[in-house]
């Protein structure tokens, strides 16, 4: 019995380390080194501290020992082909992977030196400090007012209607959108322009006061001036908040970013001052990226 | 031969006549350079000559089958004595009933008049020449007409074109036999009814608040005098299907929240099955699960505690009418919060709100129409629902609110006016039709309403 159980284990154990080298999904020509990322990964006033993040989908390992440093106030983009994983890293930072039944996270992040994965810890709160703007529009089907207030009254951020008032008046503002709809707060949200849909739904993230504001591919379901006005008001959010951005056009990227990260099939590749990425990237695959050779 | 053999021959006919047509496609494909030079496949060549082989058949055997009876007896009528011809209607079925008796040798014919043994003896001649006459015609058309669809195949026919028009009237000839029973039902009801109204005034029906069917054989009767009320079985029926919608709503919301937000994939997969396993289940076997267990449990219950309660009670059918339609609602509910996107839940959830405030602000208000028009397909299966409140809630029409009592319902009057030897002419029978009527209205105003609210709630999201 006792034999029988050894041989089990060690069977069971070796596969997990023959997984690790990933040989087979490495591009013939370029080899990409795991956990190895080129360029400035880190930084020394770090709001998120990520270190050797892996994220399985069952057996699948979507993100590949990824460490990063994502520092207070800037704006970083994350770029890369489809299915590189980078919606699915950025969904690590406020566990909405969670709702994943098979998604597994395993590593470290740290948000503010708290760990983010800590099982005691209160998803609640950390999604109130870590909002998400998501790629398709999704107001709630209820009026502008409620859409906003939606947040602060879960959160009973304010005692009384008029505070109410207050904040959802100071976040539409913030979301350059109370001119278009102070007369029509009790309208509801899902017939307002797709563009404006988009920036309700940047004015309910920043109704909670978050301090970091996660975005994926924000703009891609919206129209060219819709899009300006979205990325002039991620400039504006970039004064009070940490934001990151998951966004396919990479002069999107060069827009708004301060940093940008380069996704490639799981890996990091490279993360660097925007202008040095677009500019003069250090790894041959950013380079085909970028000057697009693929993707 | 019997119609329905040669409606099965007709059939083997028109499958020879689509072997043959496909057949014949090919080899006039092949000199030409192979099927791609054929205007249709050959499929739809083969199925043209069976549809040309099967549909006049089966229209001369619908149209015989349906008109040789009449023929017949009008024949076998008219070939009568003049002096036996009946004078009305109602003789006229009698007297041919006893030809057909003797035909088929029900009645011994040293019983009856010689006439009428020799009409018999006609009818039986006049039946196998008809179903000779049938049996010839039938097939001939059949041969035929599919031949001279065998012929009329050529490469330059959109063959195709041809059987996907017939196909389309048969599918609408399909939906408009549904519609048409549906009609029909509608009409014999609706006639039945005025002839109710004939014998009971609108204004007893409608208002009269008591229920007791039944009409005086002889005018000296005592107690004759019935009363059509019809109040006390619309308020039973309210008084059981409220207690089951207590029941089903709260249960079936609240599984379906479970089963469509909690519960992971394995337990979503074992219980959502189960629990539509009660819609499953026969209605009788519900009735006697409440009139055997539920209901001596709540009288004894009720009499342990010093309420006075029944043996029957409208409590223990409504309570288990309830488990019954737990499903209707669950499984639509959770149908309908499954169907709002994800994309609402992961806002909510984003902007830091738990699974429950999601649920209860978010996926509920949105999910809520669409729960509406189930709940309400719900109560009017409760209140078409009969086998349980005949075991359990018995037949005494109360006008009450006490759940404890016992009440009946218009579904169970109906069926206990209609069991038996009936005549089709007194109110009782007629009171029936009338309440069957009032139960479409109502069931149907429902249907439309609960149709109404999904399809909005439909638009929304589509």
């Amino acid at each position: 019995m006792n034999t029988l159980n050894t041989t089990v284990t060690s069977e069971a154990e070796m596969p997990e380390e023959n997984v690790v080298p990933v040989q087979e999904e490495k591009p013939a020509e370029t080899v990409i080194e795991e956990g190895k990322t080129v360029g400035r990964p880190f930084s020394d006033d770090a709001k998120f501290k990520l270190r050797n993040v892996e994220v399985f989908y069952g057996q699948d390992r979507a993100i590949k020992n990824i460490s990063l440093d994502i520092a207070r106030n800037e704006v970083i983009a994350f770029i890369g082909p489809s299915g590189c994983g980078k919606s699915t890293f950025l969904r690590c930072l406020n566990r909405m992977n969670d709702s994943i039944d098979i998604c597994r996270v395993k590593g470290s992040l740290h948000l503010d030196d708290q760990d983010i994965y800590d099982p005691k810890r209160d998803v609640v709160e950390l999604r109130a400090r870590v909002g998400m703007v998501f790629q398709k529009p999704n107001p709630f089907p209820k009026s502008i007012y409620d859409n906003v207030a939606y947040g602060p009254r879960i959160h009973g951020l304010a005692n009384r209607k008029s505070d109410l008032d207050d904040i959802v008046e100071n976040s539409l503002r913030k979301a350059g959108l109370w001119e278009e709809v102070k007369d029509r707060l009790d309208a509801t949200a899902t017939g307002m322009s797709g563009g404006q849909q988009q920036r309700l739904c940047i004015a309910r993230a920043i109704a909670v006061s978050p301090e970091v504001v996660l975005m994926d591919e924000p703009c891609s379901a919206l129209d060219p001036i819709a899009t300006a006005k979205v990325e002039e008001l991620i400039a504006e959010l970039s004064e009070s908040y940490t934001i990151v951005i998951v966004t396919h056009s990479m002069q999107q990227a060069a827009r708004v970013s301060h940093r940008t990260a380069y996704f490639h099939l799981g890996h990091l590749v490279e993360v660097n001052e925007t202008n040095k990425v677009f500019t003069s990237p250090e790894h041959e695959l950013t380079e085909s990226y970028i000057t697009g050779r693929f993707g | 031969m019997q119609p329905a053999n040669l409606l099965l021959l007709t059939l083997v006919l028109a499958v020879v006549a689509y072997g043959l047509g496909y057949a014949r496609s090919r080899a006039l494909a092949m000199p030409l350079g192979g099927i791609r030079h054929l205007k249709s496949l050959p499929f739809y060549y083969g199925a043209r000559a069976a549809l040309w082989c099967g549909i006049p058949a089966l229209i001369v055997l619908a149209l015989w089958a349906a008109f040789q009876g009449k023929v017949i007896q009008m024949l076998v009528i008219g070939s009568l004595p003049p002096e036996m011809i009946p004078a009305d209607e109602g003789s006229a079925s009698l007297l041919l009933s006893k030809i057909s008796n003797v035909a088929s040798g029900a009645l011994p014919p040293g019983f009856v008049e010689a006439p009428i043994v020799e009409a018999a003896e006609r009818l039986k001649a006049l039946r196998g020449q008809s179903r000779m006459l049938m049996s010839a015609l039938v097939i001939s058309v059949a041969v035929l007409a599919g031949f001279l669809g065998w012929l009329r195949i050529r490469p330059r026919i959109n063959a195709r074109e041809q059987v996907e028009s017939i196909l389309k009237w048969l599918f609408f000839a399909c939906a408009a036999l549904a519609i048409l029973t549906t009609l029909g039902i509608i009409f014999s009801v609706a006639f039945e009814t005025f002839r109710f109204f004939e014998k009971i005034s609108f204004v007893e029906f409608f208002f009269g608040t008591s229920w007791s069917p039944q009409t005086a054989l002889r005018a000296d009767q005592v107690a004759a005098e019935g009363a059509f009320g019809m109040i006390p079985l619309f308020t039973g029926t309210l008084l059981i299907s409220a207690i089951a919608m207590l029941v089903a709503v709260p249960v079936g919301l609240l599984s379906a929240i479970y089963l469509s937000e909690y519960a992971n994939k394995r337990v979503r997969s074992i219980v959502k099955p189960l629990l539509e396993m009660l819609a499953g289940i026969p209605t009788v076997v519900y009735g006697f699960f409440a009139a055997l267990t539920v209901a001596p449990f709540i009288s004894n219950l009720a009499a342990s505690l010093g309420i006075e309660a029944s043996s029957q009670s409208a409590l223990a059918a409504g309570g288990v009418m309830g488990i019954m339609i737990i499903p209707f609602v669950s499984s639509l509910s959770d149908d309908v919060i499954n169907a709002v996107p994800q994309s609402l839940r992961d806002g909510s959830l984003a902007l830091g709100a738990t699974q429950s405030e999601t649920m209860k602000k978010v996926i509920f208000p949105a999910a809520l129409p669409g729960i509406m028009g189930g709940i309400l397909l719900a109560v009017s299966r409760a209140i078409g629902e009969t086998m349980i409140v005949v075991m359990a809630a018995g037949l005494a029409a109360n006008l009450t609110a006490n759940p404890l009592e016992t009440v009946t319902t218009v579904t169970v009057q109906i069926v206990t006016l209609l069991t038996g030897d009936q005549e089709f002419d007194s109110a009782k029978t007629l009171a029936a039709f009338a309440l069957g009527a009032m139960l479409f209205l109502a069931t149907l105003l429902l249907n439309v309403i609960a149709l109404k609210i999904v399809r909005k709630y439909r638009e929304q999201y589509d």
